[in-house]
């Protein structure tokens, strides 16, 4: 596919054919060369057909295939002329990044850690088996799925603090249980409170290294202390949503040409509208989800120290479509933004950050692969101007899964990880195959070129110390 | 059991065969199992009867196969065998009795989030005289 080098780290795919807008990539000449190697471009092409998408089809740094948009894949859409895809969001409905910064230093748990991650392992619920903690009534579950990580909070899981310092205060709004299928209800009723599997997991890390001391003692962020990872989503629950609405899309307005995951209704029809109000649903399940488990990690880890605590940083979006004010020809407009594999990166002034952010910018958690490192980045007024204030969300395969475990074997990666100071706890030994690092994209590139194209500022690296994976 | 595993980047892709729908439905239902389970054996100790309505072939196969996605996670079936398949191909209507286990019998994760549309396609070959389905599972 013909592309446009417009800087070392973006890239135009011309207007051409059905497009109704150009594309751009946000990658280093390295990230694009795998890029190019799946359908990604070619899916940023389709996106860009859509009805209403405005000014450009969006990919970023570690973009790459998935179904409908790309993994990676931003794009904005009028309100009026614009669609809502479930293939926008992804099935993984806000798959999502809490950090928690600890009290604690490296030395407090160096010796300690294959303790403290075994009995977070058996604390929280992962696996095949998994069930929720919680037996939840019927409407309980609808109270969760119109409160999110509010919900919990009021249940004496947490504090106030943790859900102002998440994405829209842990809570979407518009969120009506009435919209999510009794079937989505049925698979998420056990899973409340359940880390899953895949690529989800639970970190203990240390501090590694600060680019940006200023940035990262507002963050809370200081070389060498603790902090805990959780990344996990709506799970079942969020699934069946996508599945669905893509059933009644399809139904309705019939299959887009280009690709059946990229069915779509308008955003003002009763059918997108009803989407919007399931996702934000699932949404609020999955931060409601991160809610419970900082409670037990607080709790669990209380046991090995009495003054445990643990503070949320921030809690960031990765599957989402949003409501969001953007500058769309000189005028502030207000769109509907699909961040599929992406997070949102905002500058500095804008109401959706936290307080104790505001002045200075959003945190930004980009989750390393299993054992790598993560970064946290601040957001941008650039990324505002050139990304629909988007940036990467972690590292992106670039090895399948079958490939990794021919040529891996899960004792293989353990050993591998343990060699390098990283205690493992998992479900699967071939799940841990499948997920390990080689197989993944360099995190390090992917936030170097987020950095450079000024769409994601380096603040702070994180190192993980202790693993645990569904 | 003919099913076999192709090269995806982020996501797993099958094609399963069979001499007649009702087989190749089978085998991709074999295909869906080795995605959750691996091969790790799981005992036929219950059963259930599943009854399938779909718009097309391609949106019976989706959710014939999200049918024991839907089991796992909300009853914590854990699918084994399944038996008599048979297929509507007009109405595409689809009931076979499947056959499992209590997931929490068992020690390991399922990585499979959801069935997509993605690349899914069910064929006919007229040299092989076999049908051929194509599916791509999120995990």
């Amino acid at each position: 596919m013909e592309l446009k080098k417009i800087s070392n780290v973006e890239w135009e795919i011309p207007m051409q054919g059905k497009m109704n807008v150009p594309g751009r990539i946000f990658a280093s000449e390295k990230l694009l060369n795998n890029i190019k190697k799946d359908k990604t471009l070619e899916q940023v092409k389709n996106v860009a057909m859509l009805p209403g998408i405005l000014k450009a089809s969006i990919a970023m740094p570690d973009a790459h295939q998935g179904y409908g948009f790309s993994i990676g894949g931003v794009a904005a859409f009028d309100i009026d002329k614009g669609i809502i895809s479930p293939g926008g969001v992804g099935y993984d409905i806000n798959c999502s990044v809490r950090l928690l910064k600890t009290n604690l230093t490296l030395a407090d748990v160096e010796k300690k850690k294959k303790e403290l991650i075994h009995s977070l392992f058996r604390t929280i619920p992962s696996g095949i088996g998994d069930r929720g903690k919680l037996k939840l009534s019927k409407n309980e579950l609808d109270e969760v799925l119109a409160n999110g990580a509010q919900w919990a909070v009021k249940k004496g899981y947490g504090k106030k603090e943790d859900y102002l310092h998440t994405e829209d205060e842990g809570k979407l709004p518009d969120a009506n249980p009435l919209d999510v299928s009794e079937r989505a209800k049925a698979r998420g009723m056990p899973q409340l409170g359940s880390l899953g599997s895949g690529n989800h997991f639970l970190e203990i890390q240390k501090v590694d290294e600060i680019f940006d001391e200023k940035i990262a003692k507002i963050f809370g962020l200081e070389k060498d202390a603790i902090t805990i990872m959780i990344h996990c989503g709506s799970r079942g629950l969020g699934h069946q949503v996508a599945s669905d609405y893509i059933k009644l899309m399809g139904n309705e307005y019939g299959w887009p040409e280009q690709d059946r995951e990229l069915v779509n209704a308008p955003i003002n029809s009763e059918l997108g509208k009803k989407y919007l109000s399931a996702m934000a649903c699932a949404a609020n399940f999955a931060f409601a989800n991160k809610q419970l488990i900082t409670h037990w990690i607080r709790e669990g880890l209380k046991h090995y120290f009495p003054k445990f605590s643990a503070e949320v940083v921030y809690d960031i979006c990765h599957n989402i479509a949003k409501f969001e004010k953007h500058l769309i020809n000189g005028k502030q407009k207000e769109v509907l933004i699909m961040r599929k594999g992406a997070t949102r990166s905002f500058g500095a002034g804008r109401k959706e950050i936290p307080l104790a952010y505001r002045e200075y910018g959003q945190p930004v958690i980009i989750p390393g692969s299993m054992g790598t490192a993560s970064y946290i980045l601040v957001g941008t007024k650039k990324a505002e101007e050139v990304s629909f204030g988007s940036t990467a969300h972690g590292a992106g395969r670039v090895e399948s899964r079958t490939q990794a475990k021919k040529e891996l074997r899960g004792e293989d990666v353990k050993k591998e990880l343990e060699k390098k100071g990283i205690d493992v706890e998992a479900g699967s030994l071939s799940g841990l195959a499948e997920e390990a690092p080689s197989a993944y994209k360099d995190v390090d590139e992917v936030v170097r070129a987020s950095h450079e194209a000024g769409i994601g500022n380096l603040v702070a690296r994180l190192k993980p110390i202790a693993v645990m994976k569904g | 059991m003919k099913f076999k595993f192709l090269e995806h980047t982020a996501d797993v892709k099958f094609q399963a065969s069979g001499k007649s729908l009702e087989e190749a439905f089978e085998n991709a239902f074999y295909a869906l199992k080795e995605s959750i389970c691996g091969k790790i054996k799981i005992k036929p100790v219950n059963s259930k009867i599943i009854r399938i309505k779909g718009n097309d072939l391609n949106s019976m196969l989706y959710d014939f196969l999200e049918e024991f996605l839907f089991l796992l996670d909300s009853e914590g079936f854990l699918l084994s065998s399944i038996q008599g398949i048979k297929i509507d191909e007009k109405k595409f209507m689809l009931s076979a009795e499947v056959f499992g286990d209590k997931a929490k019998n068992y020690k390991f994760s399922n990585r499979v989030k959801a069935i997509t549309y993605n690349e899914m396609f069910i064929k006919f070959n007229p040299l092989k005289k076999e049908w051929v389905v194509q599916v791509v599972v999120d995990v």
